[in-house]
């Protein structure tokens, strides 16, 4: 992507307080659509991303069709709704972010409305915000912006849960004021000719924790960027990924942990499985220790299960420090195929080799599953995996 | 009714310079109600041996025959070894991460029996089983063999070896890395097993000290991957006393 000096002032008086780092990680970030050109594939960002199945979502695809629907619940003290004009315009850019691809920055400027989830400060939410957002035809390209803001000593988990077909350019942006507990979960649960690209980016404000969980299992093409930035010291962000892919899906998350203030934490653990023919998942994890960012502490890890031939599972951790004055910094990924030894200890008991198999994918994803800590998602996230068992692994072996 | 009998058998693995033969020729049988303790030096193919007869992937059969009660064992998937009534105590048992103690028993039993426990009995069993082997009740919802101590992970065979009843059982090396106290612990835990009708136990040992507290019927000296001398219990004193450097001469030479 090419960087207009404008844009790079832009950026600059967006965080004046930061230094401007120079790396693909983190390119300046601009508001105007035309500083931003149609990727070709090429660009690190989107090297492995299948450009063509996005049907134009990248590039200038109409971001105004309807092929979604979306319905809520509000918990007592929580308002959710969908807000247009200047409230919405007001909204672009709030959690102190600029668009850094073209499709964020279309979404901000094109999408006439944003989807409000807000929990004003001292509120917390008596159960989930769950926003279920079902779509009606792949066909159909649309673009949706979304804000979820935490208020300051807030307490509150919103499930973004999507079904259905739609191509759908998405993004997701998340406030977390001082002191606020916030837990986000983005369910990937599309019917198979969907596409789904978005970015969440999330500010993590002074003493604040933040959960993003992103979970993908159906869909043609998903990929998320999820982004975090803090907002002052204290703050941390625990990002989890759960994913499986199938015959030919590509799935692809992104995360970014940018420690942009002192004492920070971020912890990010990604697993996912691959099954069948041209399955593809990447996961690329960047994390910028910033100069400011002394006594941070940050871990990421990528684990992929590969349960078949014909899977293929890119897992890229990039780490980049501006600092040494920091707690701890480290990474860990992992691509494996099932564990001939834990298959045999576990047959050696009279377990057949199928529910061996499957025993040994269940746990794999148990603990990540426990870590999302909303019980209604965890009881369908493990159905859910057993459904994904059910498709192929366990069909094959009869 | 258990009898295990093995003939002749012999056995590669795979190394970079191709196939190795680690068992020789080892002919034993394992009558119902018998121990039969094989003792060895390191490298001599105990382990080997045990792992075979389980069905490990790593290792090849090039000749002779397995069977219990007159049915080929090498013919049986390693789950279908373990549901005819062949138990393996593992030396090294393997971590399986997010996978329960309490789930990882109840499936292995449901799959022996062919039929769920029944729950009440079963979770009565399953905390008896553990407090005999000194295993906390919480032990149950850890993660099978993760983060377990050497200790916990060998009490944690025998109190399998006791829930799942095979008809014949191979401990291999389970007194390895054991106190004495926990020796003690796991050596009850076999003796249990023992004292039920018809058991078979093979018990692959490095040292004498477990043979205290187990007392075979037979012990086997296992040279070079074959069966060197037989004899009562008594031969497991001269081993104390002399060691395995006779065999070991006789194999070199």
């Amino acid at each position: 992507m090419t960087v207009t000096t404008d844009s790079v002032r832009s950026a600059l008086e967006q965080a004046p307080a930061l230094d401007r780092v120079e790396s693909h990680l983190h390119p300046a970030g601009s508001f105007e659509v035309s500083d931003h050109e149609v990727p070709t594939g090429r660009e690190e960002i989107w090297r492995f991303t299948p450009l063509k199945r996005l049907k134009g979502l990248h590039a200038d695809a109409p971001l105004d069709g309807r092929n979604t629907k979306a319905t809520w619940n509000a918990p007592e003290g929580v308002s959710v709704g969908v807000v247009t004009g200047d409230e919405a315009r007001a909204l672009r850019g709030v959690s102190g972010w600029a668009p850094n691809t073209r499709f964020t920055a279309r979404v901000l400027a094109e999408v006439p409305a944003t989807l409000l989830v807000d929990v004003p400060a001292d509120v917390e939410a008596s159960e989930p915000i769950v926003v279920e957002v079902d779509g009606t035809d792949a066909d159909v390209t649309s673009g949706a912006h979304v804000v979820l803001r935490f208020g300051t000593h807030s307490k509150a988990v919103v499930v973004l849960n999507h079904t259905g077909s739609a191509a759908v350019a998405a993004v997701v942006e998340v406030v977390v004021a001082d002191g606020a507990e916030a837990s986000v979960v983005s369910i990937q649960d599309w019917a198979d000719d969907a596409v789904h690209l978005s970015h969440h980016q999330a500010r993590v404000g002074r003493d604040a924790t933040y959960k993003h969980a992103a979970i993908s299992f159906g869909g043609d093409l998903v990929r998320m960027d999820a982004n975090v930035t803090y907002d002052g010291p204290g703050g941390s962000a625990e990002l989890l990924g759960l994913y499986f892919a199938d015959a030919g899906q590509h799935i692809e998350h992104r995360i970014f942990a940018d420690h942009t203030a002192p004492r920070t934490k971020s912890h990010a653990v990604y697993k996912g499985a691959l099954q069948g023919e041209k399955a593809h998942t990447v996961w690329v994890g960047n994390v910028l220790i910033r100069k400011v960012a002394e006594g941070i502490e940050t871990y990421e890890e990528n684990r992929n299960l590969v349960l078949t031939d014909g899977c293929h599972a890119d897992s890229i951790p990039n780490l980049e420090i501006e600092t040494g004055e920091i707690v701890g910094a480290g990474h860990a990924s992992a691509t494996a195929r099932f564990d001939d030894n834990q298959l045999f200890y576990l047959q050696s008991r009279g377990v057949s080799e199928k529910e061996a198999q499957r025993l040994v994918v269940h746990g794999f994803f148990n603990d990540l599953i426990r870590k999302v800590g909303v019980p209604s998602i965890e009881e369908r996230l493990l159905a859910t995996v057993e459904a994904e068992l059910a498709k192929n692994v366990l069909k094959e072996l009869f | 009714m258990s009898k295990l009998v093995i003939t002749d058998l012999h056995v590669t693995v795979d190394t970079e310079d191709g196939p190795k033969e680690i068992l020789k020729g080892v002919t034993l049988t394992i009558n119902e109600g018998e121990t039969h303790a094989i003792m060895g030096p390191n490298g001599s193919g105990k382990s080997t041996l045990a792992y075979s007869i389980a069905g490990h992937p790593k290792y090849t059969i090039t000749g002779g025959s397995v069977t219990l009660d007159g049915q080929d064992v090498l013919s049986l998937s390693v789950d279908e070894r373990a549901r005819a009534g062949l138990f393996l105590a593992m030396q090294y048992p393997v971590e399986v991460p997010g996978v329960s103690v309490s789930n990882f028993l109840r499936t292995a039993k449901t799959a022996i029996d062919g039929e769920a426990p029944k729950l009440r009995t079963w979770v009565k069993d399953v905390n008896a089983a553990l407090e005999q082997l000194n295993l906390d009740p919480s032990f149950g919802t850890r993660s099978v063999n993760e983060g377990f101590s050497g200790g916990e992970k060998k009490r944690h065979e025998i109190a399998q070896l006791e829930l799942l009843d095979p008809q014949v059982a191979v401990l291999d090396e389970t007194d390895s890395g054991l106190d004495i106290d926990a020796l003690k612990v796991v050596s009850e835990g076999v003796n249990r097993f023992r004292a039920r009708e018809g058991k078979g136990v093979l018990l692959i040992t490095h040292y004498t000290r477990i043979l205290r507290y187990i007392e075979p019927d037979f012990v086997h000296v296992f040279v070079d991957g074959k069966v060197a001398e037989s004899g009562g219990k008594e031969l497991a004193d001269e081993l104390e006393a002399s060691g395995y450097d006779k065999y070991l001469t006789k194999a070199n030479a």
